[in-house]
């Protein structure tokens, strides 16, 4: 079973410093860079599934990042992937949706993969349509939302839990196919001091937009297909009330609350 | 000048979506303000029902019949219909909703006609001959405008942005039939529905959500009670979802979903930021929590300090004494 897991590096969410630079785009040097939740998920799923049958398998990461990422690309070599493919161009700043999804069908296209696996959304642009463009320009089956993974090898043919309003649809394709992968996945691993260790090691591949034979004009910041136009502070919440007494005290005030408000 | 469209996505029992009749509404105030006519586009296998529904909203509803739009995932199957579509007829905006079919339905569909995205909207408006998109981006602490270059793009819509009203008078529903290139088929095998699981939780105008201080799958029974008695929905954070306690389908946060309530009732929930970023946005937020120094503290409306199954038991009791 081969498998690549896209990976993003996205500013840490946990460091709530997220801003956009004078330019209107994230300033990525704002905050250290973090693996992309969602995609840790996707990784997660990979490591188990070429842990079930190891032979001949292995686990590619594949972003697009600048050039500074792979020190955040370690981080998920030492979860347990094999190798790391570095997309990287200075002519990819400012790239949109529509150049992601294209860049990184381009790289795809270069690898041998039975699955192709990503996180959902990333928690810096929370737009969540990358992977199904990529799909879309690649002709590959997309299934989405996954909360379970079951290749069949034998059949080549894969079959996920798509997670529903209602509970979950069952889906099956023909491999290779790209997954986008939920958090009901499971838990990621922890890299284990050995694993840590034997990342330093592990190959990062880097490629440019030439390397993929696209032309630097037509993809990144110049040929964006959205712009920002202007930011606002959204207006503070108000000042928090504070209530302490007796738990039906507490209940009356959350009755009133809700009842001036119209909630009730 | 091309129209505006929204993409009926389909809902429960074979009908229409609820964001889709959201969206719909929204996009009839911009038909005043851009001068453009508004289309509603419904793919299914029988499109009748959602076709009607969403001619509830819009004046003209293009219904494309195709099987496989039920046994096939929905998504590629309309996006590639939708495509076709805009191909022929350059639409100048196409929207959906900001949840798992809207979005696999906007990301295949830019892919296929080269058009720009905007996501998770919180306001859609014109100006200077193009739509323009409100979006709240860094867990809540900016809202950004944005615009196409082209004038030109797909919107994914967040639920809760505009309040569900049909038009004084239903619009005309027209067969479409295209042909195009299609994407690759994902067989839907079976659908399978869980107990416990209702509407979508990013739909629900109240919440009541638990969190760490639940301590456990037992303890959701009273915010399943306090729900039930607000006529609201369950959600929970991520500590409750991993330990087990309540299905991911009902997180919320970071990884999980991001909601717009009229009124977020927190129960045992510290406030961390990757939670915060999933429900900061709500009319009202009422947190009660042992630790009056929560980070929830600092963004809800009111927080009672105390333990959550006393005043949880108080409140439904209070509740229940209103309603009978």
């Amino acid at each position: 079973m081969r498998i690549v897991v896209l990976i993003k590096p996205v500013p840490d969410p946990a460091s709530a410093g997220e801003r956009l630079g004078p330019d209107g785009r994230l300033d990525r040097a704002a905050v250290p860079a973090v693996v992309n939740g969602n995609d840790e998920y996707a990784l997660e799923a990979a490591l188990k599934l070429v842990a079930l049958a190891p032979e001949g398998s292995d686990v590619t990461l594949l972003s697009m990042a600048p050039a500074s990422a792979p020190e955040t690309l370690r981080k998920a070599l030492a979860m347990g992937a094999t190798r790391g493919v570095l997309v990287t161009d200075p002519a990819l700043a400012g790239a949109d949706a529509v150049s992601t999804a294209r860049v990184l069908a381009a790289a795809l296209r270069e690898l041998e993969f039975d699955l192709a696996l990503a996180g959902v959304d990333t928690s810096d642009g929370v737009g969540g349509t990358v992977s199904a463009a990529v799909a879309a320009h690649l002709g590959l089956p997309f299934l989405s939302y996954a909360a379970r993974i079951e290749p069949d090898e034998a059949a080549k043919a894969v079959r996920v839990r798509r997670i529903s309003p209602t509970g979950y649809d069952l889906l099956e394709a023909p491999m290779p196919a790209l997954i986008s992968c939920t958090q009901a996945l499971g838990e990621p691993r922890y890299p284990s001091l050995k694993g840590i260790m034997a990342a330093r090691s592990k190959e990062i591949v880097s490629r440019s937009l030439a390397d993929l034979g696209i032309d630097q004009a037509t993809v990144g910041g110049a040929v964006a297909t959205t712009a920002v136009l202007g930011t606002r502070t959204p207006p503070a919440r108000g000042a928090t009330e504070i209530v302490r007494g007796t738990p039906a005290e507490g209940a009356s005030r959350i009755v009133e609350l809700l009842a001036a408000r119209r909630l009730i | 000048m091309g129209a505006l469209w929204v993409v009926g996505e389909p809902g429960p029992e074979h009908g229409l979506a609820r964001i889709s009749t959201e969206i719909a509404t929204l996009v009839r105030d911009l038909a005043a303000s851009s001068g453009r006519d508004v289309v509603g586009i419904v793919v299914a296998a029988d499109p009748g029902e959602p076709a009607a529904e969403l001619a509830r909203y819009l004046p003209v509803v293009f219904a494309i019949q195709d099987e496989a739009a039920d046994a096939l995932a929905w998504s590629s199957v309309a996006a590639a219909h939708v495509a076709a579509l805009a191909t022929a007829d350059a639409p100048d905006l196409i929207l959906a909703g900001a949840g798992p079919d809207g979005r696999d339905l906007a990301g295949a569909l830019s892919a296929q006609t080269g058009l720009g995205v905007l996501t998770n909207a919180t306001g859609v408006a014109w100006a200077d001959g193009g739509p323009t998109v409100e979006m709240s981006v860094f867990g809540g602490k900016l809202v950004t405008t944005s615009g196409f270059t082209a004038n030109r793009g797909i919107v994914t819509v967040r639920p809760n942005v505009a309040t569900a009203t049909p038009a004084a008078s239903p619009g005309r529903i027209e067969p479409r039939t295209v042909g195009g290139p299609t994407l690759p088929a994902v067989r839907v095998v079976e659908r399978v529905s869980e107990a416990g699981t209702a509407a979508p939780i990013e739909e629900a105008k109240i919440i009541v959500a638990g969190g760490r201080g639940v301590g456990g799958p037992g303890g959701f029974d009273l915010v399943e009670q306090l729900a039930g008695s607000l006529g609201g929905a369950v959600g929970a954070t991520r500590a409750a979802v991993d330990s087990g306690w309540i299905p991911y389908s009902q997180q919320i946060g970071q990884t999980g979903k991001i909601v717009k309530p009229e009124l977020y009732l927190a129960l045992g929930i510290s406030g961390a930021i990757q939670h915060k970023v999933g429900m900061q946005t709500a009319g009202t937020i009422v947190a009660v929590n042992r630790d009056p120094d929560a980070p929830i503290a600092d963004f809800a409306d009111l927080l009672v300090v105390g333990d959550l199954f006393e005043v949880g038991a108080a409140l439904l009791e209070q509740l229940r004494g209103r309603s009978g």
